[in-house]
């Protein structure tokens, strides 16, 4: 059975409509990440889920108990705010501690769990440091203890890592991953960083103006978008009605090569250098198409005559744009 | 260099200064003076005119009417104002403008009229007691001071952190006295300055709502001045501007007031 059902959901801010009858399930000790770009719902669905907003429409229920009206505070689930939210006025060992006071816990196992989970994000040291006196990466991460160590039925994170610098991002996520891991806890993952859902989640739950556009694990998002939507956000820059179909390539699946070499004739607009490789945006018959040659093999300028290879074979299959 | 001040810069500035310190150096000097009517400067000094102010009981008892006033009516503004300031800081209803603008109206409008609107009101047509109306009418002052100072508190604050001790468990309630206020206490504490202050120098609506036999000090302080012409009145003033000092000075040094004003 699914641990998190989101049934017909919808969500309103005054008037206008957020979220329009989505429905999601998350199973138990799954990652499951909400995609897509800001505006889309994502955040919104989120924050329903918390019960932080009231939902217009539909239901939500948790380990099969309707929870659609259940106070936020009565929830417990954990919340891990982008901006990380820390209260300034408490030490990294206070913050942590903030929801096992409020629960009453006896003194000697409040004092052992959050010795504990301060541990296991790597902050054993910090006890006594207020948030001001931490960096983000160090704030962040006592956001996260102060979320796990209540032991939530479902751990929320909305944007968590999009404050931190690149390196720091990269390692945040693996401690991420291997705590979601260690703890086995049911995590809903905000984010609208393709490449930080692929590395992360179980599945992904593309989102776009308030509705699911494609819910499927990493690979099957990746290598399968089901729309022209979730091809687009999923780094697919040539999408062509080739034949009555319409395809799918990444640059990358594009080889650019000399004038006569590939079916596909065109002219180059526009290069850019990125290293080891040369991507080329090439006027063609089918419409401009963004293509890639290795640094040695890619002499063309603006205005070159080029040809492309098209492979139908590795392209995505997506449906007629009219269907959407 | 940027630190040089230029010579007409200066000058303003000490004109200024002198414009603003005057008055009250020459109130200070006149406190400490010996002899019978008020002048400046003083023929003779001493402390004679600051001791025969404990002798006089009016002014005794319209000080502690004026502590009692100016307390009370800071307490129920904050219990006002602070509510007022979380919610027009948390959350967005009807009415929100209009209620901005209604806060503003006792600070716009001049005094001798909300006096003359609060005499009408709580003394012509509710008939409460002196000390009942100064209180209410002092409370009705000091509200938009309380919800401004701390609301421009509640501005520097994130809004996420009510969220967050929502989500570990709290309720709303719980949120607000445990997260929300501990980080907001440095604005309270100077709206609650602010406010005493405002309260213990208020006149215009003062004169309207004091009564027979009960008075706050500035008020007496007038009444006085009309019968007599001694130095008790600036021997009181220089006394009053040191209590008001020493109340800014210690909050300023235990809280740090003095960036939310």
């Amino acid at each position: 059975m699914s641990h998190l059902v989101l049934e017909d959901l919808s969500i309103a801010y005054g008037k206008a409509a957020a979220v329009h009858g989505i429905h999601l399930a998350v199973g138990q000790g799954e990652l499951v990440s909400l995609l897509g770009p800001s505006g889309c719902g994502k955040t919104t669905t989120m924050r329903a889920v918390a019960g932080l907003l009231p939902p217009t429409g539909g239901r939500i229920l948790l380990a099969g108990e309707d929870i659609t009206r259940l106070p936020a505070h009565r929830r417990e689930m954990g919340l891990v705010f982008q901006s990380y939210a820390l209260f300034p006025h408490l030490t990294a060992y206070e913050n942590v501690a903030f929801g096992l006071r409020l629960r009453k816990v006896a003194a000697a196992e409040l004092q052992a769990r959050v010795t504990a989970a301060l541990a296991s994000v790597g902050l054993a040291g910090f006890e006594q440091r207020l948030p001001a006196r931490l960096s983000g990466g160090q704030q962040q991460r006592v956001a996260l203890a102060r979320a796990i160590v209540l032991k939530p039925r479902l751990l929320l994170l909305d944007e968590p890592l999009s404050n931190l610098d690149a390196r720091l991002r990269l390692e945040m996520r693996a401690e991420l991953r291997r705590i979601q891991r260690e703890l086995g806890i049911t995590m809903l993952y905000v984010t609208h960083d393709q490449e930080e859902a692929l590395a992360l989640s179980d599945r992904i739950v593309i989102m776009r103006e308030g509705r699911i556009e494609q819910d499927a694990p990493p690979a099957d998002v990746f290598h399968r978008p089901a729309t022209d939507f979730v091809a687009a956000f999923m780094g697919y820059d040539n999408r062509l009605d080739v034949d009555g179909r319409r395809l799918a390539w990444r640059a990358a699946q594009v080889p650019v090569r000399a004038p006569g070499a590939a079916p596909t004739a065109g002219t180059v607009k526009a290069r850019s250098y990125l290293g080891e490789r040369v991507e080329f945006l090439v006027a063609t018959a089918l419409g401009d198409v963004k293509g890639v040659a290795g640094e040695a093999e890619a002499p063309w300028r603006e205005g070159d005559a080029v040809s492309l290879a098209l492979d139908p074979a590795c392209a995505a299959v997506l449906p007629a744009v009219s269907s959407r | 260099m940027s630190g040089r001040i230029s010579w007409p810069a200066l000058a303003m500035l000490v004109a200024a200064l002198v414009f603003l310190i005057g008055p009250f150096v020459v109130i200070f000097v006149a406190g400490f003076s010996a002899d019978e009517t008020l002048a400046f400067p003083p023929q003779n000094y001493g402390l004679r005119w600051v001791l025969y102010l404990f002798t006089v009981e009016a002014f005794q008892r319209s000080f502690v009417t004026s502590l009692v006033v100016g307390a009370g009516s800071t307490a129920a503004a904050l219990a006002l104002g602070v509510p007022v300031a979380y919610a027009m800081s948390r959350f967005d209803f009807r009415g929100k403008e209009a209620v901005k603008t209604l806060l503003t109206l006792p600070l716009i409008v001049p005094g001798i009229i909300v006096g003359l609107a609060l005499l009408q009101l709580m003394v012509l047509a509710y008939a409460l007691p002196v000390t009942a109306s100064l209180l209410v009418g002092h409370t009705t002052l000091l509200v938009p001071y309380a919800v401004r100072v701390v609301g421009s508190s509640l501005a520097n604050l994130r809004t996420d952190i009510d969220d967050a001790a929502v989500t570990l468990g709290a309720t709303r309630l719980q949120a607000f006295f445990k997260v929300v206020l501990p980080n907001i206490r440095g604005g309270v504490a100077a709206a609650a300055v602010l406010a005493f202050i405002t309260s213990f120098n208020q006149v215009p609506v003062s004169l309207f709502l004091t009564g027979p036999g009960v008075s706050t000090l500035p008020i007496e302080m007038m009444a006085y001045m009309e019968t007599s012409y001694d130095p008790s009145i600036a021997a009181l003033s220089t006394l009053l501007v040191l209590f008001t000092i020493g109340v800014v000075a210690v909050t300023e040094r235990v809280l740090g007031i003095s960036k939310y004003v």
